[in-house]
């Protein structure tokens, strides 16, 4: 039996990396990549949580957020994609057109 | 059917509305049976009404229907109601029954106008805010009839507003108007301080039982006699009506004549008790109505503007109603008005008439001979002179008798003397006008008789109307001289009013009706002789007084004493406070602003770099600061 402080130890790793991930890299599908791993570092999170607790509303939530979340990576690609074929380019610093 | 006189102003409204919002889309034969039909309908309910109050049964003191609550503030509260008592009554019957025969006279009129929807919706929403005006049974809803009547003068004045003249008319009747009406906002606060309430029944209480302070009564009654300066055209506030002509001729005989005008009078007769506790005040109404009187006909005689002569007839026959009201005599002061909307409505669509038979032409220096081209404008335009000169018998005789013998009995033997003075003056202005316009040589300068023709029928009807009332109307406000009972007139709005006072016996009575007869006959004889007989004694007469006549001619010069002593110094002022205030102070603090938050906007967007990554980093550093904070 794997004690829930594991899972919550394990979420905590995997959204550090993706903190850094979106810090070191430098295109939009990798940083987009390093943003879903953090939110899914949080639905490990609540897992974990709702396991500990000996509660089922966690879970509920988790579903909850896969669904959002597979709407979301549909909206966030197809922008990644329009952007590549307006500007032949994803690197998120040749995109700074919101410099004041 | 007496209950249902709340609907009497609602259907005008009602039809104006519709002809404002759908005007342009509906056939003209619609727009003309629509407007005219409304305030025909109005009529004959305000007919119903009337013999509900006079037949046998009536209730003496009128019927009141609230339709809603409108301010509730505190103490003080008012409502939308109407009220239909006798002075209700013969506004009403007036407003509407002069008011469909003009509907009438401008369907034939307005005919060739591009804008025909819009002028009978101006003229139906005339109708509604004379009646709200008219039914009202506070002075707050009468105030907005005041407005609102005001605003459709300004509409229909400027219903030409392509030609200069007509647009820069309907401003300065606006203008002087709303000075007026600051008066009276003021008096009408006044009142509602001091009373607690602004029904005319209460403040007619209030002001006959004493609970009023004589020197705030005074105070008061000044005040809104001062609106109705402006609203009826009393010195001093009496330059706009003569530049009022510049309107339609309907509208002159309609607003500048028969109804508007005249709310003053009725505003006056509506407060008699306010006014009866005022000595004061009574007497400043009766001067300024003498002296009006007076005034405004010396400038009638030398007009060569048809319109114009009929303009400055009305402020001096509204003049003479003031004097009624002035001395006491409100029942006289009331039927001077509805004479005087008879023949006067009556004379200004004949002048209309004559003015459309020669195709816009309204100098009378360039008429001359139409007797015989208008055989119906001619006879119904002789009547009106005969009932406004006061010969007896006539409509015009007895309301003015009326005036004149109940000042002659207050003891007011001065205004008395000016009153005949201006009677023999009336009757001299309206025969030169009669004269210069129907006989002698046509002055035409394309030669008279080729474009000439009589009115259609639409116009005449009305006019042949209006013509038996201007005839017959005297006859409901016998003297006493022909017997107590038989003063209908007075035995039916007599209770509406502060009692008259003073009395003269039947002897002087008929002495001062002969005197005023007298008078008329001496002011169509002085015409008769000036203009048909010896035609050159005008043109002596301008050479032997030129200064005289000059002074005549140019109105006194008040138009331009205005203008150099309000109008002009009031737009070097104005001038002044744009380049030295707003331009300075007002314009300068904005523009600082601006610049201050310009600056402190291009100082903040060095934070904007663009880059995902640094507002990334703003994020965490935020969360983890937040979380920082969470946790300890």
């Amino acid at each position: 039996m794997i004690p829930s402080a594991a899972f919550l130890a394990l979420a905590a790793l995997l959204f550090v990396l993706g903190i850094i991930a979106f810090f070191v890299k430098k295109d939009l599908l990798t940083q987009f990549m390093a943003v879903e791993v953090m939110l899914n570092a949080g639905n490990l999170a609540f897992l974990a949580l709702a396991k500990g607790f000996g509660r089922a509303d966690g879970q509920m939530l988790v579903l909850f957020v896969i669904t959002v979340a597979a709407a979301e990576a549909v909206i966030g690609l197809a922008i990644i994609v329009l952007v590549f074929r307006q500007r032949k380019t994803i690197r998120t610093d040749d995109l700074k057109d919101l410099k004041g | 059917m007496s209950d249902l006189f709340w609907l009497i102003p609602l259907v005008p409204g009602a039809s104006a509305f519709i002809l404002l919002v759908f005007g342009r889309r509906l056939p003209r034969a619609w727009v003309s049976w629509q407007a005219a039909g409304a305030v025909f309908l109005s009529l004959l309910l305000s007919a119903a009404a009337f013999i509900g109050l006079a037949g046998p049964g009536a209730e003496p003191q009128g019927l009141t229907k609230t339709l809603f609550a409108w301010i509730v503030s505190g103490s003080f509260r008012t409502a939308v109601a109407f009220h239909f008592d006798q002075l209700a009554a013969v506004m009403a019957l007036v407003v509407t029954g002069v008011g469909f025969l003009i509907h009438v006279y401008s369907v034939g009129y307005m005919a060739e106008d591009g804008r025909y929807s819009r002028y009978f919706a101006f003229l139906n929403l005339f109708t509604f805010f004379m009646l709200v005006l008219v039914l009202a049974p506070d002075i707050v809803l009468m105030f907005v009839g005041w407005e609102g009547v005001g605003l459709c003068s300004y509409l229909l004045i400027g219903f030409w507003f392509d030609r200069p003249a007509a647009a820069k008319a309907g401003m300065k009747a606006f203008v002087v108007n709303r000075i007026g009406d600051a008066a009276f906002i003021l008096g009408m606060l006044l009142l509602l301080a001091s009373v607690g309430g602004g029904s005319f029944r209460t403040i007619n209480d209030a002001a006959a039982s004493g609970a009023l302070a004589p020197g705030l009564a005074t105070l008061a009654a000044i005040l809104l006699f001062a609106g109705a300066t402006g609203k009826s055209a009393q010195i001093p506030l009496y330059v706009w009506l003569p530049d009022a002509m510049e309107g339609p001729t309907p509208v002159s005989a309609l607003i500048h004549a028969a109804t508007m005008v005249t709310a003053g009078v009725y505003m006056v007769c509506r407060l008699s008790w306010l006014y009866a506790a005022s000595p004061a005040a009574s007497a400043a109404v009766a001067w300024v109505g003498a002296v009006t009187a007076v005034y405004a006909a010396t400038m009638a005689l030398v007009q060569n503007d048809i319109k114009r002569v009929l303009a400055y007839s009305t402020i001096s026959q509204i003049g003479y109603m003031f004097i009624g009201c002035g001395v006491g005599a409100y029942a006289a002061g009331l039927f001077h008005l509805v004479t005087h909307a008879f023949f006067k409505s009556l004379l200004f669509l004949a002048a209309g008439s004559v003015i459309h038979a020669l195709g816009g032409e309204q100098d009378m220096r360039r008429m001359g001979g139409l007797r015989k081209h208008l055989p119906v404008t001619y006879p119904v335009f002789l009547v009106g002179a005969l009932a406004i000169s006061g010969v007896p018998f006539l409509s015009g005789f007895f309301s003015k008798d009326a005036i004149l013998t109940s000042a002659f009995a207050g003891g007011h033997y001065v205004l008395y003397g000016l009153g005949l003075a201006g009677a023999v003056m009336t009757a001299f202005y309206m025969f030169r006008l009669l004269f210069l316009t129907f006989f002698g040589p046509a002055r035409s300068p394309e030669g008279a008789g080729r474009h000439v023709h009589e009115s259609p029928r639409v116009m005449t009807v009305p006019l042949v109307i209006l013509a038996a009332f201007s005839a017959l109307a005297g006859f409901l406000g016998l003297p006493a001289l022909f017997g107590e009972r038989v003063y209908l007139f007075g035995r039916f709005v007599g209770w509406a009013f502060a009692p008259p006072s003073g009395h003269v016996s039947l002897s002087v009575e008929a002495v001062l009706m002969l005197t005023a007869t007298a008078s008329a006959l001496l002011g169509i004889g002085l015409a008769f002789r000036m203009y048909r007989r010896s035609t050159e004694i005008p043109q002596r007469l301008a050479r032997r007084f030129p200064a005289l006549y000059r002074l005549l001619a140019g109105k006194y010069y008040v138009d331009e004493a205005y203008d150099a002593v309000v109008v002009r110094p009031l737009l070097r002022g104005s001038g002044w406070v744009y380049e030295r205030f707003d331009l300075k102070v007002i314009d300068r603090t904005l523009d600082g602003t601006a610049a201050a938050a310009r600056s402190a906007g291009r100082g903040l967007n060095v934070l904007q770099s663009g880059l995902v990554r640094d507002y990334a980093l703003a994020f965490l550093l935020a969360a983890i600061l937040f979380l920082g904070f969470l946790l300890i």
